[in-house]
Order: C-alpha cells, then structure tokens, then sequence
C-alpha cells in the first residue's frame, strides 16, 4: 500500500509540475517546446507498455506517431482552405484537385476518430498477422522498423497528394483557434499536458489490473501464460494497439504545436529515438518512461543548439551505457540506495 | 523482351547487395541470436576503407582488389571490439543488444561525418568496372557483374568454411545446440569471438562492393541494414541458403514492383509480402529444427 501512496504523490507532483509550475515560470517559446516534449512522452507512455511491461520492443512507433501526426495535419491544411477549398501544397505540386481519400479528414468528428483509430487499426493487423503466428522477439522487433522504413518511404513518394518529403505544415487554425494567438498555443500545451495526465492514469489501472498482470507473466513466461489456458497473442496485441493509439494522440497534438509534420519525424531514426528516454526512465516503471523521455528531448535541444556533433555521440553512449549496464533504468537506482541504505 | 531482361537483372544485382549485406547477419544472428544495428555501419567502415586507400594507391583497380581483404580485416576488427567490449556481456537479452548496438552505430556514423566530413565522398570506379559487358543478347553494367560475383564467391567461400573446415563445424555445433557444443569441449567463447569476426568482416566486403554503385557516406549503412534484417526474417537463421535465396527473391520482388509501380510503393509491398510470408513460415524460408520452446 506504501507504493500505491508514492505513485499518488508522484502523479501529483508531476500534474503540478505540468500544469502549474511550468505555465507559471516558462516564457511562451519555452512552454511551447515543454508542449512538444510532452508529446514524445504520451509516446514513450505507450512504449512503456508495449516493451518495459509487454516485452515487444516496437522499433515502429513512429508509424503510429505519424498516422495520428498526418490526420491532424490533413484537417488543418482542409478547413484552412475553407470548406471546399484546396491546400495550397496541392495547388503547387499536384493536380489542385482534392483526392477523395481526403474529404471525410473535412469533419472535425471524423478526424478526431480517425486520430485514434487509424493507428490502432495499423497496429491490430500487424499484431494479428505477427503474434498470432507467434512470431516474437526479435523478429518482431525488425518487423516493426521494416514498417517504419516503408512507412517513410511511401510518404516521400507521394509529393502531390501528401507533401513529400516536406510533409504538411503551415497550419493557421486549430479547430477555429487561431494558431498565432498565444493564448490559443497556452491551450494547446495545456491540452497536451492534460493528455498526458489521462494516459497515465490509463497505464496506472492497466498496471494495477489483473491484465497487467497477465501482460507481465506474458514478458516473463509466454509458453507458461499459454500452458495456463491464455492466449498470449490476444494480451500482446491489447498493449501494442492502446500504444499505438497513443503514439497517434501523440502526433496529433505534436502537429498544432510544432506546425510541422514530415516524414523526417516518422521513419526508422525517430522511431528508435523515441525509445531512449524510455530506457533511461526504466522501461517498466509507471512514470519513468514519459520523465526520461521529456528529460531526454530536453538535453538534446539544449545540447544541440550549442555543440550539434556532440549530442549524437552523447544520444549514442546514453544507449549502450543505460542499455547495457542500467537496463532498469535510472529511475531504479534512487530504490537501488534505499535498500542498501536499509541493509546497512 | 529486352525490358524483361534488363528487370531480371537489375533484381539479380539488387539481390546480391542484398545478399552480401545480409549474409554476415544472417551469421552473427543465427548463432548468436545478436541483432548487430552497427551492421551497417561496419559497411560504411568497408566503404570508407576503399577511399583511404585510394588515397594511398593511385590505381583505382589496384585499390579495389587491395581493399576486399582489408574491408574484411577492418569491418572483422571492429566488429571483434564490439562483441569483446559489450556483446559478450549480454548474450541473455538480445532484443537489448539491439538497442546497444544501435548506440555504437550512431557513434560511428558520427565518428565518419567527423573524420571524413558530412558530405559524401566518391570513389573512382577501376576503368574496366566503368563500362558495360556484353553478353550477346543484352548489355549490363560491369561493375554489377562484378558484385554479383563478389557475392557469390563470398557465398562460395562461407559455405566452404563452413561445411569443410574444423572452425565450420565449431559453429555449426553451437548454432545447433550451445550447451551440447560445450559439453563435447567446443570453446563457445572463441567460437563466437571467431563468428562474430567473419560476419563483421562480410559486411566490410559488402561495404567495399558499395562504393562501385555511389558515392560513399556516413549514412551508407543505414539505407541498406533495414532491408538485410528482412532479407535475415525471411530466409530463416542457421543456414545459408535461405538467406541466399531470400535475398535474391526480395531483390527480384522489388525489381519487379518498380517496373509495374514506384520505387517507393516497390518497399512497401516487398514489406507486406514478407509478413504474409511469415504467415505460411514463420520461422522463415530454412530453419533448423529444435525442440526447445524459445
């Protein structure tokens, strides 16, 4: 019971650090890019899932990121156009004509849906057709980064109806709030933080639940969950479709704040990124991997801005040392000491 | 019927990149069950090795045929360090040895942008890989012909190694069953050491056969180690042939794709072909049969 109290504490901590503190002390520029990191951790939330609780290293998360990420953008670039306007990009480099594919992205409730439920469809498939037939570890592993590859590829070669390799951007509206409005990018923060929050509090019963058991039997002792009478296929394919759902909220809000999406954020190199904050957090615990993921995108854009060169060779060291040597992650080291303060 | 052909072969030749970016893989993964992501960037280091000793040896073709066993010794060496430096240390959790070595592979690329600058350099092709060969009823680029032959001798080569030789043996026993391998006195350790060698050594080989395609980059490896994990997924570990034929099938498969789609849209269904594939095998095209659950 002494650990269900520290998580309350924790949560709340981080729901005042979020909503409170930072809205308080962070400039507008500074909040804006808190909003992004948020993003990656709603991410790193379902990867917490999926891989520190499910065992299935996803290498593809992008694909699911960018799925939500694009749906957004669509709707943005429809209802800035008007309501049977044209986006600009098409006008440039495709016929100028819509394609039908397109027009539901029109209906802000279809849109919203369509953010949850594209990348869960996306991810119920590939888990059908990969867990069902038991094909696991590693294999599904570089199954999900084939996806994230191809996923990026085909965004590229579709200039015209897509955006290529520039992907969608310039977005003046969000749902009716004028996106240059500050108070309209205040919203848009809180909005993400307040998401945040809600998927934590998703993983938080999924972990006190009996699934989440069973999810963790399923990591440790897959053939013994199936002697058991479970089928281990149906457990893993729950957590990577609610990660997945995740990761699409995720590029959702990522794309009204950061004004951007482009297959450059999709492919294979973000999508393994997005795993390292999720390591150094440790992977298995409940607020660990959204923390290290904020703690990890805001290192590189502090690293980045001033030595470029030096944060890839720091992103590459995090890996194999954090990896390799603390695969518990930090978050593990502060009960490290306790105990050894305890047995002392 | 031209058309036909010239397809034929490009999946050919796309086939045997891909069957030399794989094959070392398909090694270090099937007897180690170890996902090796700086696999690509001992490429890179085959790749760039050929530059340098252009710079040393003027005769671009002298230079090629020096580079071939020196890409195998410097691909070999590096990927020696990084099996006596951290895989060794984590045989028991492989999907985390992935995520190792994708930190080491970042920390080479980068190293290479460092070392030799982030744009790519080009290296000289030997006069006689410049032109075509003709083979009477069709014209093909030499320098494919040559990487086509490369792939197969190193095929030639591994197989020999490893069907004739005591060290082939060693390996085939512990792919087969690692605690058996011990019990009958076999030192696991070197054996891995020595795989590990070999595999990292193929991929300098492939890296060296790059550079006759395009120029040569830091991110060389990255373009190519995802479609040799699938080329691994889909020929089924432990044994060559079916690494050696699903490379040539994935290659041809893409050919084929791109003459009837895009480019881009080829990778796509080349990726579903492969999870549908899984479907019928899931243990890909060849696999060595056990009993164990895992």
């Amino acid at each position: 019971m002494k650990g269900e109290y520290a998580k309350i504490a924790g949560f709340a901590a981080i729901a005042l650090a979020l909503l409170v503190l930072a809205p308080a002390v962070l400039s507008d520029f500074r909040l804006s890019l808190l909003g992004r990191f948020v993003c990656y951790a709603i991410v790193a939330v379902g990867i917490g899932l999926a891989w520190g609780r499910g065992g299935m290293l996803t290498l593809g998360q992008g694909v699911f990121f960018g799925l939500g990420a694009y749906v957004m953008a669509m709707h943005l670039k429809l209802s800035d156009a008007g309501p049977t306007g044209v986006p600009d990009f098409m006008k440039l480099y495709g016929s100028g004509v819509v394609p039908g594919w397109w027009e539901p992205f029109r209906n802000p409730v279809v849109t919203v849906l369509a953010i949850v439920l594209v990348p869960s469809l996306v991810a119920f498939g590939l888990g059908m057709a990969v867990f069902r037939r038991r094909v696991r570890g590693a294999y599904f592993a570089i199954l999900s980064q084939a996806l994230a590859a191809a996923f990026a590829i085909l965004l590229i070669g579709q200039q015209a109806t897509i955006g290529g390799t520039n992907g969608l951007n310039g977005f003046r509206s969000f749902f009716g709030f004028n996106l240059f409005d500050p108070v309209n990018k205040r919203m848009l923060f809180y909005i993400a933080a307040g998401t945040l929050l809600a998927m934590l509090l998703v993983v938080w019963q999924l972990y006190r639940s009996r699934y989440g058991e069973l999810l963790v039997a399923v990591r440790d002792q897959e053939e013994r969950v199936r002697f058991l009478g479970y089928d281990p296929a149906n457990v893993k394919i729950v957590a990577y479709v609610v990660a997945a759902a995740m990761a699409g909220v995720a590029g959702a809000l990522f794309v009204p704040i950061v004004g951007i999406i482009s297959p450059a954020a999709v492919g294979v190199v973000p999508s393994i990124a997005f795993l390292i904050g999720v390591a150094i957090g440790g992977r298995s615990t409940l607020f660990g991997p959204a923390l290290g993921a904020i703690a990890v995108a805001w290192a590189q854009t502090s690293l980045s801005e001033s030595f470029p060169s030096f944060w890839i060779y720091f992103q590459g060291a995090l890996f194999v040392l954090v990896v390799a040597f603390l695969p518990r992650g930090l978050s593990t080291v502060g009960s490290i000491l306790t105990r050894r303060r305890e047995s002392a | 019927m031209e058309a036909l052909i010239g397809q034929l072969f490009a999946g050919l030749s796309l086939g045997s990149v891909l069957l030399l970016a794989a094959l070392g893989l398909s090694l270090t993964f099937g007897q180690m069950g170890v996902i090796n992501m700086a696999h690509g960037e001992f490429m890179m280091a085959g790749a760039y090795t050929v530059f340098v000793v252009q710079g040393v040896v003027a005769d671009a073709g002298l230079a090629l045929v020096v580079s071939i066993p020196l890409g195998f010794l410097v691909g070999g060496l590096l990927g020696l360090l990084l099996e006596v430096l951290l895989i060794h240390r984590m045989y028991h959790r492989p999907l985390d040895t992935l995520l190792v070595t994708w930190g080491v592979a970042l920390i080479l690329q980068q190293v290479a942008r460092d070392v030799f600058g982030a744009p790519n350099v080009d290296v000289k092709a030997p006069t006689w890989l410049s032109g075509g060969v003709d083979l009477g009823f069709t014209q093909v680029p030499a320098a494919r012909l040559f990487i086509l032959a490369l792939s197969v001798a190193a095929v030639g080569a591994l197989a020999v190694v490893l069907t004739r030789t005591s060290l082939g043996r060693r390996i085939r026993g512990v792919v087969q069953n690692r605690d058996l391998a011990e019990t009958v006195g076999i030192s696991t350790r070197d054996t891995d050491r020595l795989t590990f060698f070999i595999g990292s050594g193929l991929a300098g080989i492939a890296g060296v056969a790059l550079t006759l395609l395009g120029s040569t980059g830091p991110t060389l490896g990255t373009n190519y180690i995802v479609d040799a994990f699938l080329v691994v997924v889909a020929g089924g570990i432990g044994q060559i042939k079916g690494t050696v034929i699903a490379a040539f099938g994935l290659g041809l498969m893409q050919a084929t794709f791109e003459y009837s789609t895009t480019a881009s849209l080829a990778k796509v269904a080349v990726f579903v072909v492969v999870v549908v594939f899984l479907q019928i095998r899931p243990q890909g095209i060849f696999s060595i049969r056990t009993r164990s659950l895992a």
